[in-house]
């Protein structure tokens, strides 16, 4: 079975690796690429944890076949930081005891990040519409919804 | 085990590479999860040509290309009477994945985008196809062999309260439909004119409910009227049993939502 070769953007930097016939973007990513940060949870596009953005939307990796990204650019949660500063999304996350088992969190994040980026100031209604794809079991969601609020004010006054 | 991914440039090239062995990949939101559980078929068949995309107003109606996502419909302006029909479609992200061409082969308990397009009577374009679009009923009869889709023409309706969508489910904001319920019901000098009322959650597929549509044809979309529809709501149907409800209790709550949403289209 022949390998395509797929040439991309990943957290602004070209990445290129080999996609195996039928492989979804997560496993790419995780394997091929060595990005960790997107997560394998349900394989079946309804937990959230292996959230990604492509061309700025939010996508669910293991739902999307690894070639279908090449010349595009996909962001994940491993792009957030920028080198030791956390994105203020990850400081509110900390600060809001948003991140129990932790185990969704880099999909929360590349959602709430994908919702400030076309609404800087969204209303509680717009956050728990924009993480619904998202499933936490622990927190119960309101430390990660006030987390995603508390950065939106503060990037809003920045 | 998939093969091969062949990627084509037109819908009618796509078309003839499909065969026992292949499946077709729009937003891969279906497809994938049998790819990833490793029961799906040797070859996957994809189609990049733009116009899959596109959106076009025509004459009374708006004609939308098979590749159009859930996320497009919610914000374009031209399918603006879809928008709530979309946003019930999934979470954000399936959303931004999720094309209008694979919802009308998305088996229970998904495909409410298909519910509401066979209540506004909307037709198929299909690869290659030359000649007028076909009625969505006949594709949706047997779509294990129905043709690649190119694109949905829909009526658009003339007023926007003449159309609306319903959809139960157990998971707010965001879980798969117990049921789902659209109704089309043009109004002329107050009487409902070819009403279309369409359920999903009942059947194998999408379904008109053709006794509702004959309760409704004629009258005012008054009380009485409204609970004659929604005693004959189930007739017909011989609705699933699944880990989201059993048949009886399908059959016992259809004539309740068609009510509540009937209530609200007589509001206005």
């Amino acid at each position: 079975m022949a390998k395509t070769p797929v040439v991309f953007i990943l957290n602004g930097n070209e990445r290129a690796s080999f996609a195996e016939p039928g492989q979804n973007l997560l496993e790419f990513l995780r394997r091929g690429v060595g990005d960790l940060s997107p997560k394998y949870g349900c394989g079946q596009g309804t937990c959230g944890s292996c959230t990604v953005t492509i061309d700025g939307q939010t996508h669910l990796a293991c739902l999307t076949l690894a070639e279908s990204v090449a010349g595009r650019r996909v962001e994940t949660a491993a792009g957030l930081a920028t080198g030791a500063t956390l994105h203020p999304l990850q400081d509110a996350f900390m600060e809001s005891f948003a991140a129990q088992c932790g185990y969704c969190t880099p999909g929360m994040l590349v959602s709430a990040k994908a919702l400030l980026d076309r609404n800087p100031s969204p209303t509680r209604e717009d956050v728990v519409e924009a993480i619904s794809g998202n499933i936490c079991r622990c927190t119960g969601y309101e430390p990660i919804i006030e987390a995603v609020l508390a950065a939106s004010k503060r990037r809003v006054r920045a | 085990m998939i093969q091969s991914v062949e990627t084509h440039a037109t819908m009618a090239d796509a078309q003839r590479a499909m065969a026992a062995d292949a499946i077709f990949m729009a937003g891969g939101t279906l497809v994938m999860r049998d790819v990833n559980a490793g029961v799906t078929a040797k070859r996957i068949v994809r189609c990049t040509d733009p116009a899959l995309s596109d959106i076009r107003l025509t004459g009374d109606g708006v004609t939308i290309g098979a590749g159009v996502t859930m996320a497009t419909i919610v914000s374009h302006r031209d399918v603006a009477f879809l928008a709530p029909v979309a946003r019930m479609v999934g979470g954000p992200q399936i959303r931004n994945m999720a094309t209008v061409g694979g919802n009308l082969f998305a088996a229970h308990p998904y495909g409410d985008f298909a519910v509401a397009l066979l209540a506004l009577g909307a037709r198929v374009t299909v690869a290659g196809q030359t000649g007028a679009a076909r009625p969505l009923p006949d594709m949706l009869r047997d779509r294990s062999r129905a043709p690649l889709i190119v694109s949905v023409t829909v009526p658009r309706p003339q007023a926007p309260a003449d159309f609306a969508f319903l959809k139960v489910s157990r998971i707010k904001p965001k879980g798969v439909s117990v049921l789902s319920i659209a109704a089309h019901l043009p109004r002329q000098g107050g009487r409902i004119r070819g009403a279309r009322v369409a359920f999903g959650g009942m059947g194998p597929m999408p379904l008109q409910a053709s006794a509702v549509e004959r309760v409704l044809d004629g009258q005012s979309l008054d009380a009485a009227t409204i609970a004659r529809a929604a005693q004959v709501a189930a007739e017909g149907f011989d609705p699933p049993t699944d880990g989201l409800a059993s048949a009886w209790y399908r059959r016992e709550v259809a004539g309740v939502h068609l009510k509540r949403l009937l209530e609200r289209m007589g509001r206005g």
